[in-house]
């Protein structure tokens, strides 16, 4: 029987359903449904369009100040207007210190925050801080059911009432999480009935309970592309994912210290074969610090192609020669050679691991390969540095603004781990974070790119695509030029394949009684 | 008692919190600052010295305060949820378990060395050495091929459609398959332990002397030499109680059974202390009162252990 709903699935339950508590995949995806920001990306993840805020205005100037002009008669799943207080109220509970939630990172450069009028919200930044406007998609709280008592605690992070285009319906623990549309949302009323969430946590049967239809849409792994290609009721959508695999080099290692050494590493590695081998040919070559789909990433850098021959040259170059026959590269008498590591239980960062060996023994590099669980892994090594050169990968944000993982400042206490310091580089990270526009930012994260394809300071190894599998009895619909509904395929966007998702629909389904 | 039990309480406190790792940031977050975490380590009282941290969480438990680091909610109500899911789950194959294992080793050791018996050698062996995941992905697989129904999870996703015959009829479906693999392994062990005790039994005096009397083998074998053969499976059962609740982490994964087994999985990977340290404290509670269950059958079952 067809009915007109999404059923997706997740290995994990959820935690919090609410936004400014969740740290996880599982909630964030729910809360996403049923809570608003004030304003969210937009599909190619490059400017902004409001949810909660209609429109706002920025004023630069040394102390930069956010004025967000917001929706009139929006309601609360429970029927209360949505105002300024919420979202003042919102920003009060993430900045409490006793309210357990990382996201106060997000707002520490904000100065005050304060309310016109029941429609109008400013916030005042110390430093011009661009990143921070994306900061305001975060997921706004009711404040007239969470004003009392413990918010880390509240029932109502198993219940929630937000604005969003779903409504919570039921928590059934390690089981499913139903939410159903909204009628009363100010965008129209989601196409969709409900969306269930069930919760699978082996991944090779939810492949079975998709081949059965008891899922709808799916994660696809590398491995299973092939065949969830050939299954006649599926579609398969894919397009670069939002972060990167890297081998980081521990820069307070002299044998790490020449430039030279570290383009010689990434020349010696053939990263399209890793791509083949271990992706299944499902990812591309990483040509920076940055998503090769995304406006800041500059397409004129080439990632470094696979030279043996021009990685020895560099190698010579810099002092390493085989002096005694041996096979192994020596300088001033030491040879050439490290220990690589990372964490267990990731078998592409293992199986990349086996073959940059490999590739780094040609060259006459000596390298032993380790793993660690993950939590000594950080605690060990990681963390006091106590690394020659490991091998990882980053999730990253829609914004640019690396600084955590880049500037000098971060790397005493922050995620700079392998000690990278380039005063030109630091400067254009400050400058880009500085910087409202987009147009201006874009050649500074340009200059980055370029800049840190002459440093590597990593060898950027690739971007992994993020594949997804979705029965095809979904359409998108549209609105005609004479208002007419109109049935399309659903797309990929850059913002993800859901980013349309209050317009999915089951056409021929039957409504669902109530 | 209760000198143990405070005793295994201390050692896994230290044990599991003194492991790397920290339910805070478990993920490499760029986006969050180390102040905000210091913070946080101080909100879950994660910065005490060890000992403090023991006596607030004991405090804590007492007074119902004990909330999960990974979700806010009070870590009782989150057991209590799951526990009797573990709960219809194991009593379940245990039923199945006894019911078929002690029959099937009676009739093994009245047939000794018979093809019956072999045959039953056999499977034991295999039920032993099989791998339940891999029997259990196969019985998945094999069931949905042939009947084209879901098995995953606890009932079906939707059911609000449903008359209460169906839900009963959908409940009985799902707990089949998990049941049955349990039970499998559990079998195999049990009828073998039955067979054997049941053999040395047959061969002592009083057994030939209840022969000699020409009371019916039946009788011999049921009345008399079974109350002794099973002096052992009691110990078995005793160790059965904790079982019962310690859950199954591998079959509630792959089934997708929402237990005690896959929650304290999970808590473990995200250092949820709170919710380790009381699914343990249940366990160990339970273990103890299984040995002292034991302990009264054996007295109930043979009259010449005694207690003073």
């Amino acid at each position: 029987m067809k009915v007109n709903q999404l059923v997706e699935s997740s290995i994990g339950d959820a935690s919090f359903l609410n936004p400014i508590l969740a740290q996880d995949s599982a909630s964030s995806e729910i809360n996403g449904l049923v809570f608003n920001g004030l304003i969210k990306y937009d599909r190619n993840l490059q400017n902004f369009v409001g949810e909660l805020a209609e429109s706002w205005k920025i004023k630069e100037g040394s102390e930069p100040e956010i004025t967000f002009f917001l929706r009139k008669g929006v309601l609360w799943h429970d029927g209360k207007e949505f105002t300024a207080e919420d979202v003042k109220f919102t920003y009060d509970k993430i900045m409490d210190e006793k309210t357990n939630t990382v996201r106060r990172s997000d707002y520490e450069l904000v100065k005050k925050a304060e309310i016109l009028d029941p429609y109008t919200f400013k916030v005042t930044y110390r430093q011009p801080f661009s990143p921070g406007l994306g900061t305001w998609s975060m997921g706004i709280i009711p404040k007239h059911l969470l004003e009392k008592g413990d918010i880390n605690t509240a029932q109502f992070n198993r219940k929630p009432i937000g604005t969003g285009p779903f409504k919570f319906v039921e928590w059934v623990s390690d089981e499913k999480i139903v939410v159903e549309a909204n009628p009363r949302y100010f965008q129209g009323k989601p196409y969709l009935d409900r969306i269930i969430y069930r919760i699978i946590p082996d991944s090779s049967l939810s492949e079975m309970e998709l081949l059965t239809r008891g899922i709808d849409l799916y994660g696809v792994s590398p491995f299973q592309f092939q065949r969830m290609k050939e299954v006649p009721f599926l579609n398969v959508y894919s397009q670069p994912s939002l972060g990167y695999t890297y081998i980081g080099y521990n820069l307070q290692n002299p044998l790490f210290q020449d430039k030279r050494v570290r383009q010689a590493l990434t020349y010696a590695i053939n990263r399209e074969e890793i791509v083949q081998y271990v992706l299944n040919g499902l990812g591309t070559v990483a040509n920076g610090p940055f998503p090769p789909q995304l406006w800041y990433s500059n397409p004129h850098v080439k990632p470094l192609p696979y030279d043996p021959a021009k990685a020895r040259q560099l190698l010579a170059e810099a002092g390493w020669r085989d002096t005694d026959g041996d096979g192994i590269l020596k300088k001033d008498g030491k040879p050439f050679s490290f220990k690589l590591i990372t964490n267990s239980g990731n078998d592409t960062r293992r199986d990349v691991g086996v073959l940059a060996q490999r590739a780094f023994r040609e060259l006459g590099i000596d390298v032993k390969l380790e793993l660690y669980e993950w939590s000594v892994f950080l605690k060990n090594f990681i963390n006091p540095k106590a690394f020659d050169a490991c091998i990882l990968g980053w999730s990253l944000s829609p914004d640019p603004d690396d600084y955590q993982i880049w500037h000098s400042s971060q790397i005493d206490k922050g995620f700079n781990f392998i000690s990278y310091r380039n005063p030109e580089v630091d400067r254009l990270w400050e400058e880009g974070r500085r910087e409202y526009d987009i147009e201006k930012r874009k050649a500074t994260y340009w200059k980055i790119n370029e800049l840190m394809a002459e440093d590597q300071p990593y060898t950027f190894l690739f971007v992994p695509l993020s594949i997804s599998a979705l029965q095809k009895k979904f359409v998108l619909v549209e609105k005609d030029s004479n208002d007419k509904e109109i049935f399309r395929p659903i797309k990929m966007e850059k913002a993800g394949l859901m980013y349309d998702l209050i317009r999915w629909y089951v056409p021929g389904a039957p409504a669902l009684e109530k | 008692m209760l000198i143990t039990l405070v005793g295994i309480s201390i050692i896994s406190w230290v044990v599991i919190t003194q492991a790397p790792g920290s339910p805070i940031a478990l993920t490499m977050d760029p986006k969050v600052s180390p102040k905000v975490i210091e913070q946080m380590m101080k909100n879950y009282d994660l910065d005490k010295p060890i000992h403090q941290q023991y006596f607030l969480w004991l405090k804590k438990l007492f007074t119902g305060k004990l909330y999960s680091f990974k979700d806010g909610r009070p870590v009782l109500a989150k057991i209590e949820e799951r526990i009797w899911n573990t709960l219809l789950l194991n009593l379940v194959a245990t039923i199945i378990t006894f019911s078929l294992a002690i029959p099937l080793g009676i009739f093994s050791a009245r047939r000794q060395y018979s093809f019956l018996d072999h045959l039953g050698t056999f499977g034991a062996y295999l039920g032993i050495s099989a791998p339940t995941f891999w029997l259990a992905y196969l019985l998945i697989l094999g069931t949905v091929e042939l009947f084209g129904y879901p098995v995953l999870g606890m009932r079906s996703f939707v059911t609000e459609d449903f008359t209460t015959m169906e839900l009963v009829l959908d409940r009985t479906w799902h707990l089949m398959l998990p049941s049955i693999i349990l039970a499998i392994h559990s079998i195999a062990g049990l009828s073998r332990y039955t067979r054997s005790s049941m053999l040395e039994v047959i061969r002592q005096d009083y057994v030939r002397t209840a022969r000699a009397k020409g009371i019916p083998e039946v009788e011999v074998y049921y009345k008399h030499a079974l109350r002794n053969a099973l002096l052992p499976i009691i110990t078995i059962f005793g160790f059965l109680i904790p079982d019962l609740i310690g859950g199954a982490i591998i079959m509630e994964t792959i089934f997708a059974w929402p237990g005690i087994g896959r929650l304290s999985y999970q808590a473990v990977l995200a250092r949820d202390y709170p919710v380790v340290m009381t699914i343990l404290t249940i366990s160990a509670v339970l273990t103890l009162i299984g040995n002292f269950i034991a302990d009264l059958l054996y007295g109930m079952a043979d009259p010449r252990i005694r207690y003073r």
